[in-house]
Order: C-alpha cells, then sequence, then structure tokens
C-alpha cells in the first residue's frame, strides 16, 4: 500500500512466504528465476554492493537501470534505482528500494516455516507521486508471483 | 444500516491468487477455511446483505461482530467490524472492512479495504498493517497449495494497546 503519512509517498508491501531465507535470497538475485515471476523481464547483476543493475524486457529493451547499494544475504538487499523507459517516470529520478527477510514467528517445535518479506520503494527526491503509484501496482503482482513460484513451483499468472 | 459513505479507506492489501473468484469468495465466507488463515478464527454471517457478521475463537466466544453491508457473490464483500472480545476495543467506532475480487488474466486480484469514519491514530492502524499481509498471505497459501501457512500471532504491539485505551478515554470520534 502508499503510505501517504509524511510529506512524500512512500510503498510498503509485505508478504509471507513458506520458504527459507536462503531459497528467498536466491529467487530475488538469480536471473532465471526473477524471469519466471516477473513476467518475462530479468535482472542484470551479480548483485554486489556498488554494481551495476538493470532490468530488462524479454525483447531486451532497457526498463531500469541502477545499482546495488547494499547487499547482505540472505537478509537486506538495497537497490537504487530509476525508471528508464517512460520519460513522466524516468523525470522523477532515482529510487531506492529495501527488501528485507526475517524468519517469521519461526516455532522449530511446530516446523513451520514462514519467511516475512518486507518492500520499502520511495524516491530519492521531493514529489515522486508517479513513479511510488507505478511501482504500487507492479509490486503485488510480482511478489504474488514470487510466492506462488516458491511455494508452489509456477507462478500464479503470465500477465 | 450502515452508511459507508462515511467511512475512508486507510489500509489497502492487494494480493493476486491463483484460484477462481468463487473460490476466493468460498475462502472469505466459510468458516472451514477461514479458521486456517485467519488466526484460527471462524467467520460466521448470515450470507445476505443486512445479515450478521461475526468472527469467532476456536472454543466459540465472540471476537468480532457486525454486520453485512454488502453481500455481492463473488465480487464484493463488505462488513463492519467491531473487536469485542478485547478490552476497550469494543468502545471504539466500528470500522468497515471490505473485499473486492476481480478475475485478472489466469489469477484473482483480492483487494482488502480497511476504512474508518474518524480520524484513527497511526498506531491503531498498526494492528490492520501488522494482520492483513499475514491472513492474505495465508488465505493464498492455503488455496494454492491446500496447507496453512504458519506464521504465528506474536499479537499487538504495546504501542497499539496503548493507543486504544487513550483513544477510548478520549473519544476523539465525538468531537466531529
Amino acid at each position: 500500500m502508499i503510505d501517504r503519512g509524511s510529506n512524500k509517498p512512500k510503498f510498503v508491501y509485505v508478504t509471507y512466504i513458506r520458504t527459507t531465507p536462503e531459497r528467498l535470497w536466491a529467487a530475488l538475485t538469480d536471473p532465471q528465476t526473477i524471469r519466471q515471476y516477473w513476467f518475462g523481464m530479468t535482472a542484470e547483476c551479480d548483485f554486489k554492493p556498488g554494481s551495476a543493475w538493470s532490468l530488462k524486457f524479454e525483447d531486451g529493451r532497457t526498463a531500469d537501470t541502477g545499482e546495488i547499494l547494499e547487499a547482505d544475504p540472505p537478509r537486506r538487499l538495497v537497490i537504487r534505482w530509476r525508471n528508464e523507459f517512460k520519460p513522466e517516470l524516468k523525470a522523477e529520478g532515482y529510487s531506492r528500494c529495501t527488501m528485507e527477510i526475517e524468519l517469521a514467528d519461526y516455532y522449530p517445535d511446530f516446523g513451520g516455516k514462514a519467511v516475512k518479506l518486507t518492500i520499502h520503494h520511495e524516491i530519492e527526491g521531493e514529489g515522486g507521486g508517479k513513479f511510488i503509484e507505478a511501482v504500487s501496482g507492479g509490486w503485488p503482482k510480482v511478489l504474488s508471483n514470487l510466492k506462488s513460484l516458491l511455494e508452489t513451483g509456477d507462478a500464479a499468472f503470465q500477465k | 444500516m450502515v452508511d459507508s459513505t462515511k467511512f475512508k479507506p486507510k489500509t489497502v492489501y492487494v494480493i493476486y491468487i491463483a484460484a477462481t473468484p468463487e473460490k476466493v469468495w468460498q475462502a472469505l465466507t466459510d468458516p472451514a477455511f477461514s479458521k486456517q488463515y485467519f488466526f484460527g478464527f471462524a467467520v460466521d454471517m448470515e450470507p445476505t446483505t443486512g445479515g450478521r457478521f461475526r468472527l469467532l475463537w476456536p472454543d466459540g466466544r465472540l471476537h468480532v461482530s457486525g454486520e453485512v453491508v454488502e453481500w455481492t457473490p463473488p465480487r464484493r464483500l463488505s462488513v463492519t467490524w467491531l473487536v469485542e472480545g478485547m478490552k476497550d476495543f469494543g468502545e471504539l467506532p466500528q470500522c468497515l472492512v471490505s473485499y473486492d475480487i476481480v478475475a485478472s488474466g489466469d489469477a484473482v486480484r483480492l483487494t482488502m479495504t480497511e476504512s474508518h469514519s474518524w480520524d484513527v491514530p497511526r498506531d491503531i492502524l498498526r494492528g490492520g498493517e501488522m494482520g492483513w499481509p499475514k491472513i492474505l498471505s495465508g488465505l493464498k497459501s492455503l488455496l494454492e497449495t491446500r496447507k496453512p501457512l504458519v506464521t504465528g500471532n506474536e499479537g499487538p504491539p504495546p504501542e497499539f494497546m496503548e493507543a486504544v485505551k487513550r483513544a477510548v478515554a478520549e473519544k476523539p470520534w465525538l468531537r466531529s
């Protein structure tokens, strides 16, 4: 959902997934796996701090570019990114996307295993309303698909 | 019947589920399902607009009471929501919880909207912000894998309980 509590909008989303932090980290950083839940798009990156990062469409066009600010497997990944294919979104500049992975209420005695994934996404500068609106439509689709892929072996849907 | 136009959306959660709208509707309205993803609560509702809505603890005690404001299977369910099973909560104004179900390609988009009729403090909204992702992640897992998702329930944080106590003492909704 979009948090409008402060001056600038910020997208926050939490999902719980039946998996391990290591498997979730791998799914967030492996280009072949990303393609399976991100509607054919994939990231080109080695996910090391300071590395260049980009998200590409299936046909090779560039959707977004940026860099890895933090990578602490399997706990925390911070990507600085800017849209490259819609001028009105590109004009809002760089955003910062933070992904945090935690064990959720882990009770080994019950054999229960769920991992909590939290996404924070906000524009670095002022404003950013259009960009945040755009990612707030996309993230629930991508993360729902990621959850399905990890729990069932299949993405929930293709488009 | 409650005037739903007096309620403003405060918390929205969207999730996509590989299921039919009918199956998602059943998961929202059938206690055999809700017990498996809603912290053990059984939904108990009369299947009609104006009907009774309740959430019950496993031992049958009342947790949430309300009224079915909209019953339009398998597209839209809207209920008023008053937590009666916890100290102080029953004195807060009731809120409105709506579920919208829309087919989206091979999947279904489920949108949960929690709306309030007063300027509810952030600390009180935190309760729903913490709970809904667990509940709806669990609903998706149950429908897609037939197995419940174990997330546990550590209960609401102390600042949430404090905010409820303060609101009940000051009753800010009476001022407007």
